[in-house]
């Protein structure tokens, strides 16, 4: 029974620890060891390393519904919380613009800024017969059922729009055609792949660095303006003559009741963070390419991408 | 030798007085965490993981606490099973089977010492099997498509029949209830919510944690209630503790076995501790055949889980280490850990971070030997915790109940579906359906609807996809025998054996 007892105060202890009192706070709107949680994590730290705030940030785990849980109790329960951030990435605007949150809209928070990106990125297996972007785009055009993409994300999710936007430039239109099964994680999606269950993965270059070390897989292109740094044989989309870049980006948002001087300071604060070495250091280490927008640019950014993947959305079905 | 140099390197940094104590001190929290019913390694690992940031610790030292904490937390798991009958975690759901019966009989100390050494013995090989053949059982994934994944989850279902129930009737219609609460959440393959009527928490599906600990510990209050604190399950006299070297003797081929068919399960991603610990235990159950009294309480129904499901565990780094691909749900965890500790697990760790790896395998050898001479002779320290009267110990475990759900989830819908699923417990234990399948189809069934669904998606539609390989086929023989050969052998015994969940 001491056992017992000794459990429950343990328990009840890290609960307290999570609940310090006025200091920032972050929701990761996803379990331990996503991309969520890797960016409250490591904004919030560096945030404060670098004396952007002068409390260490408190980061809140609160997954459920792909980040809806934490987006309704941020816009019903906590909608003029000025130390409140909250994790988001491109999977934010993409269930935004599918409706994927029950009802609620991308104009019900503000979106403070993005500092850094997770390339997408369109893989095969190492022995594969295509060796460029283009042979993949024609044989799917030759034959739509001949290649089928696995990814990390459902079906409709942004993995899965990637090679559609990719197709659609390329003039191929009848994109409801195009297979596509979503795995869990990106790790499996290439597993899948390389075991030759699939003929393309279609993911993140973060997924893919640890395979390509390895040897295991091809990366036919990255969805980027330039090739990335430190990958520099990697050819782009844009340069084998498919305009579409598509990265995954990691930045916050915060509650839409907030003063426009509260939005700037936390825009002032990220763009500290983006400028730091430790960032940069943080970047590498996890295969984001830089991408900072802060502040009014960013929240345009933002609700030009959801209003093109609402459209691209309708057109496969994904929505009415 | 690399392998002996390799391991020289671990032993240097797992043999530090700190990352030894450490060591000491997870495996002791796992052993009381697994112990808890509700309370398994899967959320023993995420509630400690806070405590890692706070203290600071490197790499190496969070990977060794945290290991020491999930192969401690499988330990302890059978300790409930053995004398509650309510399993520490859904791994040591099989211990139930026999080792309840067994602590029935008055031998309750045996069985603990018995389940002790057959963990150990399960966990040391798949350690040593972590440490040889990690590069190269890493490619077993590679052969893993989705009709493969399939038909692995059907063995898992057609089996269940004969094992959980002596009705297949009643255990069909449990798998189906799970099946169907499986069910709940958005649908991968088309993005669409189904059966959430409209909730936002219902949108990721039902916890597993929450249905099980629903299932089985608040059932088991529900229970208490019934019988006004007067009977209770929960009464099994210990006698001298004393260590059973005949039963170790005779276990030592079912140990061996089901360390080898549990370390394989656990490499298979998604399949985990729990398919291990099933898989050793119907292999072992059929190997002895209808005279070996399966789910009477015979030392094999002990130790065939126990060494499966520690095997499991061990087997599960595998996956996790080398592909990046959790082979359970505590692995998974882990896998967590190991992402906001900026290590990202693939096929380079082995080469980029040595003192990583070898670092963890060396201290999860040392944890392995700690755990046994802590649960050894600690055995009469566990058992105490029986003799506290009913009245305090369930008011006890309902309270970690509700706590260790609200701490995984922090939400207050998840503490009513709990209770929710307390009352489908009690309703379906007096209706003596088994529970044990509800659990299994809340568990395999979304894995197993994807991985029908994708192979659709693969094959435009063709059913004889799910034939199309040798090892599928193989898998599908496997179930077909494994569902029908239960009702040829009842009609053999002369009195069916009733197993009890």
């Amino acid at each position: 029974m001491q056992s017992k007892t000794f459990k429950a105060l343990m328990t009840g202890a890290f609960l307290t620890i999570g609940s310090g009192a006025m200091a920032a706070e972050c929701i990761a709107p996803a379990n331990p060891g996503g991309g969520w949680d890797f960016t409250c994590r490591q904004i919030g730290k560096i945030m404060f390393d670098i004396g952007a705030v002068d409390k260490p940030v408190q980061v809140t785990n609160m997954a459920g519904a792909g980040g809806g849980l934490a987006y309704t109790h941020v816009v019903s329960e906590r909608n003029d919380d000025a130390d409140l951030i909250v994790a988001a990435s491109s999977a934010t605007s993409t269930r935004l613009a599918q409706n994927a949150y029950a009802g609620m809209t991308a104009d019900q928070v503000r979106f403070v800024g993005a500092i850094g990106a997770d390339p997408g990125v369109i893989v095969v297996g190492k022995d594969s017969s295509f060796n460029s972007l283009g042979e993949l785009i024609d044989a799917i055009k030759a034959d739509p059922g001949s290649v089928a993409f696995a990814g990390g994300s459902a079906v409709g999710g942004f993995d899965h729009l990637k090679p559609l936007m990719i197709l659609q430039r390329a003039g191929f239109t009848d994109i409801t055609k195009v297979k596509y099964i979503g795995v869990d994680g990106g790790a499996d999606a290439i597993t899948q792949t390389v075991g030759g269950f699939t003929q393309a993965m279609t993911g993140d270059m973060s997924e893919v660095v640890g395979f390509l070390k390895a040897g295991e897989v091809k990366v036919l292109a990255v969805l980027t303006d330039e090739r990335i740094p430190g990958f520099e044989d990697i050819p782009t989309a844009k340069e084998q003559g498919f305009d579409v870049v598509a990265v995954n980006w990691r930045g916050l948002y915060i509650p839409r009741g907030v003063s426009d001087d509260t939005f700037n300071s936390w825009a002032d604060k990220l763009q500290m963070v983006a400028d730091s070495a430790e960032w940069k250091e943080a970047m590498a280490a996890n295969g984001l390419a830089p991408f900072t927008k802060v502040g009014g640019d960013f929240q345009s950014y933002v609700d030009g991408l959801v209003a093109e993947i609402n459209q691209l959305s309708k057109d496969i079905g994904v929505i009415q | 030798m690399e392998i002996i140099d390799n391991l020289a390197l671990g032993f240097s940094i797992a043999l530090s007085p700190y990352t030894l104590m450490l060591a000491i001190a997870g495996c002791f929290l796992g052993t009381i965490i697994g112990a808890l019913p509700g309370l398994g390694p899967s959320n023993g690992v995420a509630i400690l993981i806070p405590l890692t940031f706070t203290m600071g610790l490197d790499a190496t030292a969070a990977l060794v606490l945290m290991t020491s904490v999930y192969y401690g937390a499988m330990y302890g798991g059978r300790i409930s099973s053995i004398l509650l009958n309510i399993p520490g975690d859904e791994p040591a759901l099989m211990t139930t089977l026999d080792g309840y019966p067994m602590a029935k009989q008055g031998r309750a100390g045996d069985a603990l010492v018995l389940s002790g050494v057959a963990s150990f013995v399960g966990a040391f090989l798949a350690t040593v099997g972590l440490m040889l053949l990690a590069p190269m059982l890493a490619r077993v994934a590679y052969l893993f498509g989705p009709a493969e994944y399939f038909a692995l989850y059907l063995l898992a279902f057609c089996t269940l029949g004969g094992m959980a129930s002596n009705n297949q009737a009643k255990a069909a219609l449990a798998s189906c209830i799970g099946l169907g609460i499986a069910m709940i959440g958005v649908d991968n393959s088309s993005g669409l919510p189904r059966l959430t009527g409209g909730n936002l928490h219902l949108m990721d599906g039902i916890d597993f944690l929450v249905a099980i600990v629903g299932l089985f510990a608040i059932a088991e209050v529900f229970f208490f209630i019934e019988s006004h604190g007067k009977a209770s399950s929960i009464g099994v006299k210990l006698e001298k503790v004393t260590i059973p070297w005949k039963d170790i003797m005779a276990t030592k081929w079912t140990m061996l076995r089901a360390s080898g068919v549990g370390f394989v399960a656990g490499i298979l991603p998604g399949a985990g501790a729990s398919l291990g610990s099933f898989l050793a235990y119907m292999t072992e159950k059929s190997v002895a055949g209808k005279d070996g009294g399966f789910g009477t309480g015979v030392p094999k129904g002990i130790a065939a889980p126990e060494a499966g499901n520690n095997a499991a565990a061990g087997g599960a780094l595998v996956p996790m280490l080398t592909l990046g691909v959790p082979g359970s749900g505590t692995t998974a965890v882990l896998l967590a850990l190991l992402m906001t500790l900026n290590i990202t697990p693939g096929p380079t760790l082995f080469t980029d971070r040595p003192e990583v790896v070898w670092g963890l395998i060396a201290s999860l050898l040392i944890a392995n030997i700690v755990l046994l001479l802590m649960n050894v002779p600690m055995v009469k320290i566990f058992v105490r915790i029986l003799t506290v009267p009913p009245w305090v110990l369930l008011p006890g475990v309902t309270m970690i109940s509700f706590v260790g759900i609200y701490s995984l989830s922090g939400s207050y819908f998840d503490l009513l579906l709990m209770i929710a699923f307390g009352v489908l417990g009690y309703v379906l234990r007096k209706l003596d359906i088994p529970t044990v399948p509800v659990i299994l189809g809340i568990l395999l069934g979304g894995n197993m609807e994807n991985a029908l669904r994708r192979a659709m998606v693969l094959s435009d539609g063709d059913p004889m996809f799910l034939f199309s390989t040798p090892i599928a086929i193989g898998l599908w023989l496997a179930a077909i025998a494994g569902f029908v050969a239960p009702m040829f052998l009842r009609n053999l015994l002369k009195k069916p054996q009733a197993v009890t969940d």
